[in-house]
């Protein structure tokens, strides 16, 4: 049984906001896929590989060779709020 | 009383010094302005695609066959999902269940000198997170994203030292290690090697693992010893007042040398792994790490016993020698010009390693080569000076960059053995100590050291003392 409290401990871990009438929904909703993942529990998958990627490529690489970087100002172009060079976001005490 | 023990892994993690970064092309250096090495994949910008960077496993798996580890066939990366502003994708790429290397081990000597092996449970490759400052005065953080994707490599412990010295001579032994690999700096002020500390303790005889904190925030190999003393002591306190040892973060506070609990945290960390798609598997064949085995150079376990083999030098110099890599091959350069190798190392262990540690240098950046070395050697062989002068010549060699001869030349320091100049110092002498003569004429011995002392102080350390002794013996005889 997926409770609310799932739902909302979720939604915080994902740093989503949730309304209430969402929460219910979701907790319906999630309920139904745990559901189903429990069919496919019952398979017996121990013959099979797991699949970590859907293409059947291996080792691609890059050589260690030195490329441009973006500017400062090109790589603050894609925020508001800056100072210093920096990105600059709520303050952060751990 | 209860008698405790102390059970200390450590987690290092280790940036490579490869050119680029792990993921992508963005120089991999220390020391730039803020955001100027960044890229669309470093920004975790959509679209952008990691591709991994060779040289990385070449140094990953270098790294792992040093710690005596089983390098994976398969290697995959995984995603770590938490949010925090230095990580702009909200996941750092890592490994999870197929780290590149795991079940090594380095040796360490300790303090009794008995060996013991610690074990490394796994080493797995990571990129890097940004950089953030926090400015007290104003209400926000600074985040620089030049650090992220430096690739990391994550060295952790299995639970087998037993005491902070212990924890103290892993890592000097793995710094050692990693410094000849050539693979990182392993610079601690750069940040170039970090390490995270748990530690528990437990009852003597109990083998259950006792409740551990990790310690943070170390920004030394003696901050971690000094943080890792001031916890058992803590943990045993908290035990002993009938408490229980709770789970947590701490951070060491260098100033107040105390470790702090960082607020406990409500959630419990749900990183929520999987499979990075953006990334295909790789594999690591037989003959890649034969290849890479070819490259490895001569660790400092085996360099210590050749050393100490082909040059007969006890075993308190071949440690000191080999315990910096260029200290060593400088060695060799001399043992390659000059043949009394325990002069070389009285040379080495004393006056250079003094003058390195005063310089705060390191014997490649020295004005030193081993030929000057040498003849400066040679130079107190020859009587042409003591030993007390030259460590002096040795100095200005240092400063100046020139050899012995011309420093000798230039600051007239060679040392007196003419007899008809000796003779006057010594006549003059026994006319100043008149009782001291007179003791040696009645045999006393002993009493010539006085006199020869006399003489150097004189001549300001250039009489050269071997003969002053035989010309007051032959006068007062």
């Amino acid at each position: 049984m997926i409770s609310k409290e799932n739902v909302k401990q979720v939604a915080s871990l994902s740093r989503i906001h949730l309304k209430d009438e969402e929460i219910e929904f979701l907790a319906k909703d999630l309920e139904k896929i745990l559901d189903y993942i429990k069919k496919l529990e019952k398979l017996d998958i121990s013959s099979v590989e797991p699949t970590s990627h859907a293409l059947p490529t291996k080792d691609v690489f890059r050589e260690d060779v030195v490329k441009p970087s973006l500017s400062q100002k090109d790589a603050l172009k894609i925020t508001q709020n800056k100072e210093k060079g920096s990105f600059k976001v709520p303050k952060i005490i751990e | 009383m209860k008698e405790f023990e102390t059970v200390i892994g450590l987690e290092v993690h280790l940036q490579l010094s490869t050119k680029t970064k792990i993921f992508c092309g963005c120089k991999n250096d220390f020391g730039y302005d803020p955001n100027t090495l960044t890229c669309p994949v470093c920004l975790g910008l959509p679209g952008s695609l990691p591709v991994f960077n060779k040289k990385v496993l070449t140094y990953g798996i270098k790294a792992g066959l040093a710690l005596n580890c089983t390098i994976s066939s398969t290697i995959k990366f995984d995603r770590k999902n938490y949010y925090y502003p230095d990580l702009p994708k909200a996941y750092q790429i890592s490994q999870f269940d197929m780290p590149i290397a795991k079940d090594g081990y380095i040796m360490i000597t300790k303090e009794d000198g008995n060996d013991k092996k610690i074990r490394i449970h796994r080493a797995h490759l990571e990129e890097d997170a940004g950089k953030l400052t926090h400015d007290t005065e104003s209400s926000s953080s600074l985040v620089d994203y030049n650090r992220t994707g430096t690739p990391l490599l994550e060295i952790v412990t299995e639970p087998d030292m037993s005491s902070p010295q212990e924890a103290y001579d892993y890592l000097q032994a793995l710094k050692l290690n990693l410094q000849y690999l050539d693979v990182s700096d392993c610079d601690m002020e750069k940040g170039s090697l970090r390490c995270d500390a748990n530690i528990s303790i437990r009852e003597k005889g109990e083998t259950k693992l006792g409740t551990k904190a990790e310690l943070k925030n170390m920004n030394s190999f003696k901050a971690i010893k000094t943080a890792l003393e001031y916890e058992v002591k803590r943990q045993q306190e908290v035990v002993e007042s009938g408490s229980a040892v709770i789970q947590e973060t701490r951070l060491w506070d260098e100033n107040k040398n105390v470790t702090i609990s960082m607020r406990s945290k409500e959630e419990a960390h749900d990183y929520r792994y999987f499979p990075e798609p953006d990334l295909v598997p790789f594999t690591v064949s037989k003959d890649t790490i034969d290849d890479i085995k070819k490259t490895l150079p001569e660790l400092p376990a085996q360099k210590l016993e050749r050393l100490s083999k082909e040059y007969d030098l006890s075993d308190y110099n071949a440690k000191i020698i080999v315990s910096d890599k260029s200290l060593a091959l400088f060695f060799e350069e001399c043992a390659k010009l000059y043949k009394d190798t325990k002069k070389i190392c009285n040379w080495i262990n004393g006056s250079i390693l003094s003058e390195l540690n005063n310089r705060k240098e390191t014997i490649s950046n020295l004005n030193l080569s081993s030929k000057n070395l040498v003849d400066l050697i040679k130079k107190v062989d020859g009587g042409i000076l003591s030993n007390l002068i030259a460590k002096d010549v040795l100095g200005i060699m240092l400063d100046t960059g020139k050899n012995a001869t011309s420093v000798v030349e230039e600051k007239g320091l060679a040392q007196v053995s003419d007899d008809s100049e000796l003779e006057k110092i010594v006549d003059e002498l026994i006319k100043e100590n008149e009782n001291v003569a007179n003791q040696i004429k009645e045999g006393k011995e002993s009493a010539i050291g006085f006199l020869v002392g006399q003489a150097m102080k004189k001549t300001k350390g250039k009489a050269n003392p071997k003969k002053i002794g035989e010309i007051i013996k032959r006068t007062l005889s």
